[in-house]
């Protein structure tokens, strides 16, 4: 590309001759040479050149949407009055509102109030009091790793932002760089791992003929991982499937991987969200630490405190020791410190307000209970009306999963059909945000998928 | 449910140590203990002394003169406005378009023909650091046989950032020690010698650490260099406003740049000049040929924010955005922008008149001609060390004083500090 250089009018003389000598260097290099002997001729600038135009990252492609996010970008864009978004998993009122718990407004009104906060840089390792309530959240206040203080916890950027830091310090200090995901897990984790420089595998979870758990496969697959890898596990309300183990597999699942020397490595997204008790949720990972080994947790405030866009979240690795503990902890805070220096703090700081006051803490079980219930009774309103209309298939999963999500067996050209025809957005690997559903919506959900049962194949 | 749990966790532990868990060391026994930041690292060696003579002209944090760290009235407006308003949803994953476009407002220029032209690829970003590691990762995944110039000296996170996303580091001249300025021969060279393409970090205003800044007419020269040679060139603007007290007038290095055609990357944060610093905002921007380039390389800055973070935090957004787009607030953010920046003119003044009349025989010039929050004040390790442990001053060792933490209460002190540790040398 051949753009004319002109030379701005505020430049000196000596940039003039130099030009002139540029000019007449690269004129003589002609066969018409004779046409070149105007020093003040314009001068073409080389494909090359950045100052002309041609960008450095010229070449560089647009990239594909997201298909978590982009379901909502393609929702958004839909005119219908119809629509129906249940893509992501943000929780949704009963009139489809987003929803900002009563607690938390009263946490960010008195800190906002309080004259005496200022907006200084957290420590690196992020706000002190929100990392030990966090960590008791998830292990038990009487947990015996925080009892021997060998727990280092650090403020992250929710779940995605625990997970990288996390996977990050795997990658620089443990000798087995491979990660086992389930099979199917959410979208963004194999990449969090990869761009962190793990390897990543695959281990059977899923069953879609039982639509549950493919629990042989699970302990095959872990069974023969090498010894040492790292194992990602779902605490809880499994995303995008909603199949959990029970407490009983769960022990088979923490026997196996111990005797393995298998890393437990936990995604802690839905405390409280799956079956509405924030203690019952956090039992696996409990689990695994009272047997007394190492493991990691990620944890993510994002919907069971419905602060999504404050990006709040944590990292504990749980250590043999203090010291090792201590160690660990300094190691987190070089991963941290070129990535973003320190986490934000206003989330951090609606959580720990809440956390550490007995009311407020209560308040919140009650908020986040009232959220679980109403996706539990989604789950059966969607199911009973299925079975109301005779749409062919076992539509009992719907119940039996648990969490934010069902996993509905829908293929995606029946998704396709759906938001077609329907206007009803959902990630193409069938998954439905139960968050996103209301007594209202129901109905039309179930003429959506009756019609793509029995027209799509 | 809780009992439950109780006893299949007794029942665990009574049999883990059949599986040899409690006989096994630590995967992590290996792990060495980290350094402490520097930077950071002198915070809390501060808070840790109990000394009531102590200072903490260590971290870039302004304070007032009462030594308090400020929160901009017009940030308060704004969160009154914000509490209560805003449901907490996730930002989509390039952050909050508004803030967005009000940033690259006081970066490109208020009308500038480049936003309408829908020219510049932009993300907000998690502060400055945020902003410099989305570009180093960018850098590393578009054009992974480049390498990043960066100046002697510079923040030493810089030297972080671009080693974690493993691209290979080069240095330029930039400070002279014997005069305390620009060494503007050496970095001409350096410029000039670097092979062509090459990719360079420039600190727009306010050097961190040095306070050192070129001319204008230096600014151009380095501008025509770069041109001649096809760099790439790499603004950090962390000190927009603090440096002259008019975001315009900082901004000049860029917009040279600009007017010579340069397609620049631009990391812009929020910390200090809004007092923004624990909420992470800050906005990168890469600015194309055109629009359709545009929206390619914010599509691939959004893959590189979607493994790190999936969206970036709202709060401090929205106090940006409430601000930028109100002309009343945006005036009273500038005038307490202004008043900041004159705070620290002062200061600077003042603890170079109190060095003089102190009787000491270096020169001090240095420190009003330097500019920004930081003096590079070319005091040695050793005499840091002094000033630390027997004055209870707290700094970098590489001789960085933050102005900002220079008060009238305390100048004279530091100044007499600074006198005691020199005067021998």
């Amino acid at each position: 590309m051949r753009q004319q250089f002109q030379l701005p009018g505020a430049h000196s003389s000596a940039i003039d001759r130099r030009l002139s000598a540029l000019v007449r260097h690269l004129g003589d290099s002609s066969a018409s040479s004779m046409e070149s002997q105007n020093p003040n001729q314009t001068i073409y600038a080389s494909v090359t050149a950045s100052f002309n135009g041609d960008s450095v990252f010229s070449n560089i492609v647009r990239a594909p949407e997201d298909p978590i996010l982009g379901v909502t970008v393609a929702f958004n864009k839909d005119p219908s009055p119809i629509k129906l978004n249940l893509g992501v998993g943000a929780y949704r009122t009963e009139e489809g509102k987003p929803l900002v718990l009563n607690v938390v407004r009263r946490a960010e009104q008195l800190i906002v109030n309080d004259r005496s906060r200022v907006k200084e840089y957290l420590p690196i390792t992020g706000l002190a009091d929100f990392n030990k309530f966090s960590a008791k959240l998830i292990f038990g206040a009487d947990s015996p790793a925080i009892q021997g203080n060998r727990v280092a916890t650090v403020q992250c950027l929710s779940g995605t932002g625990s997970l990288r830091v996390g996977a990050e310090f795997l990658a620089r200090h443990y000798h087995q760089r491979l990660i086992y995901i389930p099979l199917p897990t959410w979208g963004n984790h194999p990449k969090i791992f990869a761009t962190a420089g793990l390897s990543v595998k695959t281990y059977r979870y899923y069953d879609p003929a039982t639509r549950g758990l493919n629990f042989q496969g699970l302990l095959e697959d872990l069974g023969s991982a090498p010894s040492g890898a790292v194992v990602l596990l779902h605490a809880c309300a499994h995303n995008p499937t909603g199949v959990d183990p029970t407490l009983e597999q769960w022990e088979q699942i923490r026997q196996l991987m111990r005797s393995k020397g298998l890393l437990p490595f936990f995604d802690s997204a839905y405390q409280g969200f799956a079956s509405g008790s924030l203690d019952a949720d956090a039992q696996p990972v409990r689990m695994f630490v009272a047997d007394g080994g190492e493991c990691l947790a990620a944890q993510s405030y994002a919907k069971n405190m419905g602060l999504y866009g404050e990006r709040v979240g944590a990292l504990s690795i749980v250590c043999k020791t203090t010291d090792v503990a201590s160690r660990v902890e300094s190691q987190l805070k070089l991963v941290i410190r070129p990535m973003y220096s320190s986490p934000p703090i206003h989330g951090a700081s609606i959580v720990a307000t809440i956390l550490k006051d007995r009311d407020m803490y209560n308040e919140w079980t009650v908020e986040l209970k009232a959220m679980a219930d109403r996706i539990i009774s989604m789950r059966k309103q969607l199911f009973d009306a299925l079975r109301a209309r005779g749409t062919p298939g076992d539509w009992s999963h719907i119940i039996k999963q648990i969490g934010m999500f069902t996993f509905t067996g829908l293929n995606s050209e029946q998704v396709a059909f759906m938001t077609n025809e329907y206007h009803i957005y959902m990630t193409s690997d069938g998954r439905i945000s139960m968050a996103g559903l209301s007594s209202k919506t129901v109905p039309h959900l179930v003429d959506a998928i009756h019609a793509a049962v029995t027209r799509v194949v | 449910m809780a009992s439950k749990t109780a006893a299949i966790c007794r029942g665990i532990s009574r049999r883990s140590s059949g599986f040899g868990v409690r006989s096994m060391s630590s995967w992590w026994r290996n792990v060495e203990p980290a350094p402490k930041d520097p930077i950071l690292g002198v915070t809390e060696a501060f808070l840790a002394d109990p000394s009531p003579n102590k200072v903490n002209v260590g971290v870039g944090a302004y304070r007032d003169d009462n030594g308090k760290p400020v929160v901009l009235e017009c940030v308060r407006e704004a969160e009154r406005r914000i509490i209560g308003n805003q449901n907490m949803e996730y930002l989509p994953m390039g952050g909050s378009v508004k803030m967005v476009e009000e940033t690259l407002k006081l970066a490109y220029g208020e009308n500038s023909d480049l936003i309408k032209e829908k020219r510049i690829a932009a993300v907000q970003a998690l502060s400055g650091t945020g902003a410099c590691r989305l570009f180093a990762d960018f850098q590393k995944r578009f054009r992974p046989d480049s390498q990043i110039y960066i100046p002697v000296p510079t923040w030493a996170n810089h030297h972080n950032i671009w080693r974690d996303a493993q691209v290979p580091q080069r240095t330029f001249h930039y400070y002279h020690p014997v005069s305390k300025g620009l060494d503007f021969a050496s970095l001409m060279d350096d410029i000039k010698n670097a092979p062509n393409g090459s990719f360079f970090l420039l600190h727009a205003c306010a050097h961190n650490p040095t306070g050192v800044d070129p001319t204008e007419e230096q600014w151009r020269e380095i501008s025509y260099q770069f041109k001649v040679k096809d760099h790439f060139a790499f603004f950090d603007m962390a000190y927009q406003g603090f440096a002259s007290g008019d975001p315009e007038r900082d901004a000049k290095s860029i917009r040279i740049f600009l007017e010579d055609g340069h397609l620049i990357g631009c990391a812009q944060s929020y910390a200090k000049n809004m007092g923004l610093y624990g909420q992470r905002v800050g906005c990168l921007s890469v600015l194309c040929e055109d629009e359709k380039q545009a929206v390619a390389v914010k599509s691939q800055l959004q893959q590189i924010a979607r493994p790190m973070y999936s969206n970036p935090p709202s709060h401090g957004a929205l106090i940006i955005s409430t601000i930028l787009s109100d002309p009343d607030l945006k005036n009273l953010w500038l005038k307490e922008v202004k008043v900041m920046a004159d705070r620290i003119i002062g200061m600077r003044t003042a603890l170079q008149e109190n060095l003089e009349r102190l009787g000491s025989s270096l020169s001090w010039e240095h420190i009003t001609n330097q500019i920004g929050m930081f003096c590079y004040s070319g005091l040695t390790p050793e005499q840091v060390d002094r000033l630390t442990n027997e004055f209870h001053i707290y700094l970098t060792r590489n001789g960085r004083i933050s102005m900002a933490g220079v008060t009238t209460g305390n100048v004279g002190y530091l100044a007499n500090a600074i006198h005691e540790v020199t005067k021998s040398a």
